[in-house]
């Protein structure tokens, strides 16, 4: 599966983005864990099996419902390589509030991956959460769907992208 | 007026490229109706029963003539050469082509304004009241705060999936609420505390649609430079926690009611404590420029204008003199007066403007108001520096154009949401009823007699029409295929809010209007003074007498059909 990736901060994240072959895969609530390779584990999973995935060949990152919340992850921020959140449609919003409370409040530094209904119209509100790869949900046109990331060059809100508002942004472009 | 800097205009400029793009491809055939329909929304265009409408923002209901040009200039190039301005002080068109609206965006990017946000699942368009920076009876202009709350709440990344649309109002006169805050998602109000300093009242859970709530008082007092983070605590507990599984239980109002105001308290205070002190707390420096957007125009220096308005009122110009008596408000400058001008004309659908008023209206503004009006939430128009002088000519002017109607605040001047004409979820068409009751009630001296009075229909209980807060408030229902009428009495939107009572069994399309009339007949029969007015009487004597005055006597006394009820001493 081929996704999109961008850099996480930075002013001009148009340049950045590029589409990569995924190195992850999804493992099913209710499949086994392989052996090996990069794998993604629902939350529960994961904290059944934190003790055995230390010693695991192979990374393991953790995936979340949009109904989790940031905070129940708040322990593990510091050693998952991936945190991936679940939009199980593009209306259920909650994933940005997650997003940016893993960035901003619990420092977490991996690769936030959005994952569901993604479209190519959700992902500059994305980037600007934190998310830094994106699983969209039809691969046909991602070529096309990287120029999301490039539409606007002016945001008034301070975000995990950056913390400052425009209005603090503007008093030091004056100065 | 708040003039965008670069910034400002690159976003909307932006926009209008991005949504040419979004129609581009919905044109073409790359995406499907579904995807696009999140996009649309949030650009302010609806799918209404016959075509496309869009939803243009007027933040707080304040406009340039050069604005209202472009309007007007959109109307004939790409609509049926008339707009509709709204509850929401917005504006709609209700006919435009999908492939013009890029173009439209353009236009309106332009001069300073946007589609953005006015529909969809996120922060509305911002409302605040029409007399701001001139009523007497403000603390202060609440328009600045209204700016900063826009430009915050502009594609703002983490609540553009709210569980249901949002909307804010504020306010800033203790006195009296001309913007219904207290039926708004969040409701701010400009407070002063015991030591004197300013700051805000922040209210959550208002609204109407299905559930009417009063919004309760969650920020007591709420510092000046807190006021952005204060809003992104309560829009943060809310994106997490109000429901998604029903979209008539997902309005903020339901999960302030669910959680209970203390509860809810604590979570927006526990979250606001974590961001309070961070980069969103507003700096000196920006207050400073926004407000200084709105400093008052160059007034001349006037004598009060008392003597001259009730001249007007007593003088030989009658049709002057009941303008001046209804239309004309009070200014903090002497010498200057704010003029309504309704959009409640006699056969014509209310807040319609056609783009010919549009253009000789801007030219008014020009002439009368430094440049400038206002759109009211009752959906009309407000010039709103005249000097008392000039009254004359303006009155004159505003006829010619058949925009002197004398019915401010009176029966007339009603609201109703567009109904079974236009909209598809409609139960009920409202603009026959609205245009019956202007026929009925024409008589302004009757209107003048039954003095101040709000009527406020919808065709259905999502209440687009206000008619919770009417003191008369009539809602189209459905019965067996058939519209039918339900009447409310006892609503009132302002600082004394209440939500209306349903008056008894409804009325088909030919029998709500007579029965309003018995309403009113038995109003004026009762009331103890001239002053007392619709809402007082309401108030003070309960829905029964006025149950009984419309249906008969209740079950149980003598049993009489309702057609045939006729006035005690009347
Ligand atoms: C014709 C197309 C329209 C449709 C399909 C429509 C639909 C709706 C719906 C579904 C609601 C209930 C939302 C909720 O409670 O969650 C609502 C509420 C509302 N609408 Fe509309 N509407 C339309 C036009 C208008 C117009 C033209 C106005 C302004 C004049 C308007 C102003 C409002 C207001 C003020 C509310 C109440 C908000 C609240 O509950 O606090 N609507 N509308
Ligand atoms: S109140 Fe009902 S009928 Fe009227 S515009 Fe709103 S949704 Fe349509």
């Amino acid at each position: 599966m081929r996704i999109i990736k961008n850099a996480r901060t930075g002013v001009d994240r148009s340049a950045q983005a590029r589409i990569e072959d995924d190195a992850w895969s999804h493992v099913a609530d209710d499949a086994e864990v392989p052996a090996q390779g990069d794998v993604i584990v629902g939350l529960a999973r994961y904290r059944e099996l934190r003790a055995t995935f230390a010693k695991r060949a192979g990374k393991v990152g953790v995936r979340v419902h949009s109904n989790q919340e940031a905070k129940e992850l708040a322990d593990l921020t510091a050693e998952l390589p991936l945190i991936a959140i679940e939009f199980p449609n593009f209306k259920d919003g909650r994933g940005y509030t997650t997003a940016r409370l893993l960035r901003e409040r619990f420092a977490f530094k991996g690769e936030l991956r959005a994952i569901g209904d993604v479209m190519r119209d959700q992902l500059f509100y994305m980037t600007r959460c934190g998310f830094d790869a994106f699983e969209l949900k039809s691969t046909k046109s991602l070529d096309e769907a990287l120029g999301a990331f490039s539409e606007y060059s002016v945001t008034y809100q301070g975000a995990a992208d950056d913390p400052r508002p425009l209005f603090r942004r503007r008093a030091q472009a004056v100065r | 007026m708040y003039q965008y800097d670069e910034y400002d205009q690159k976003i909307v400029e932006e926009r209008a490229k991005q949504f040419g793009g979004q129609v581009d491809r919905r044109m073409s055939g790359s995406i499907e109706e579904l995807e696009f329909k999140p996009l649309r929304l949030q650009n302010g265009l609806y799918m209404q029963l016959h075509a496309y409408m869009l939803r243009v923002a007027i933040p707080y209901g304040l406009l340039s003539s050069k604005q209202l040009r472009m309007l007007a200039h959109i109307a004939r190039t790409y609509d049926k050469s008339y707009g509709h301005f709204t509850t929401r002080q917005n504006l709609q068109y209700n006919w435009p082509a999908l492939e013009n609206v890029p173009k439209i965006l353009e236009c309106l990017a332009s001069v300073q304004m946007h589609a953005i946000q006015t529909s969809g699942n996120c922060v509305r368009n911002v409302t605040s009241d029409h007399f701001a920076g001139v009523a007497a009876d403000e603390l202060e202009d609440p328009r600045p705060w209204a700016e900063l709350i826009r430009q915050w709440s502009t594609f703002h990344p983490e609540f553009a999936a709210l569980p249901r649309k949002f909307k804010i109002a504020v306010g800033a006169s203790p006195a009296e609420d001309r913007a219904a805050v207290r039926f708004h998602d969040i409701g701010v109000f400009v407070t002063e505390n015991e030591r004197g300093e300013r700051g805000f009242e922040v209210l959550v859970g208002g609204g109407m649609g299905r559930t009417p709530h009063i919004a309760p008082v969650i920020g007591k007092f709420v510092a000046r430079q807190d006021l952005l983070s204060y809003l992104e605590a309560v829009l943060r507990v809310y994106n997490a926690y109000g429901r998604r599984d029903n979209i008539y239980k997902a309005r903020i109002k339901i999960l302030v009611h669910a959680l209970g105001v203390e509860a809810f308290r604590a979570k927006v205070e526990e979250e606001w404590l974590q961001i309070k002190d961070g980069p969103l707390q507003l700096t000196e420096t920006e207050i400073a420029r926004v407000v200084n957007d709105f400093a008052p125009p160059a007034y001349e220096k006037l004598p009060a204008a008392t003597a001259l308005l009730s001249s007007f009122v007593l003088g030989k110009d009658r049709a002057l003199g009941r303008f001046v008596k209804n239309n004309v408000a009070t200014h903090k400058q002497p010498g200057y007066v704010a003029v309504t001008v309704s959009l409640k004309e006699r056969d014509i659908p209310p807040g319609d403007m056609t783009d010919y008023q549009m253009d000789r209206f801007a030219e008014l503004a020009d002439r009368f108001s430094f440049a400038e009006l206002r759109v009211t939430h009752t959906q009309n128009l407000v010039l709103a520096d005249v000097k008392a002088s000039d009254l004359p000519a303006l009155h004159s002017e505003l006829a010619a154009l058949g925009l002197a109607t004398p019915n401010a605040n009176k029966i007339t001047d009603l609201i109703a949401c567009p109904g079974l004409d236009y909209c598809a979820l409609a139960n009920a068409r409202s603009i026959p009823v609205a245009l019956e009751i202007m026929q009925r009630f024409e008589d302004i001296d009757y209107q003048n007699d039954l003095g101040e009075i709000s009527v406020k229909i919808s065709g259905c209980i999502n209440a687009c029409g206000h008619h919770h807060v009417g003191h008369i408030g009539i809602l189209g229902i459905d019965k067996q295929g058939e519209e039918f009428y339900q009447l409310m009495l006892g609503g009132a939107p302002g600082h004394d809010a209440s939500i209306g009572e349903i008056l008894g069994r409804a009325f088909p399309r030919t029998e709500i209007v007579p029965a309003m009339e018995k309403v009113l007949a038995h109003y004026l029969a009762v009331r103890q003074a001239p002053d007392e007015r619709f809402i007082d009487v309401v108030r003070r004597t309960g829905l029964a007498p006025f149950k009984e005055a419309v249906y008969g006597p209740a079950p149980g006394s003598q049993k009489k059909p309702a057609q045939e009820t006729v006035h005690a001493d009347h």
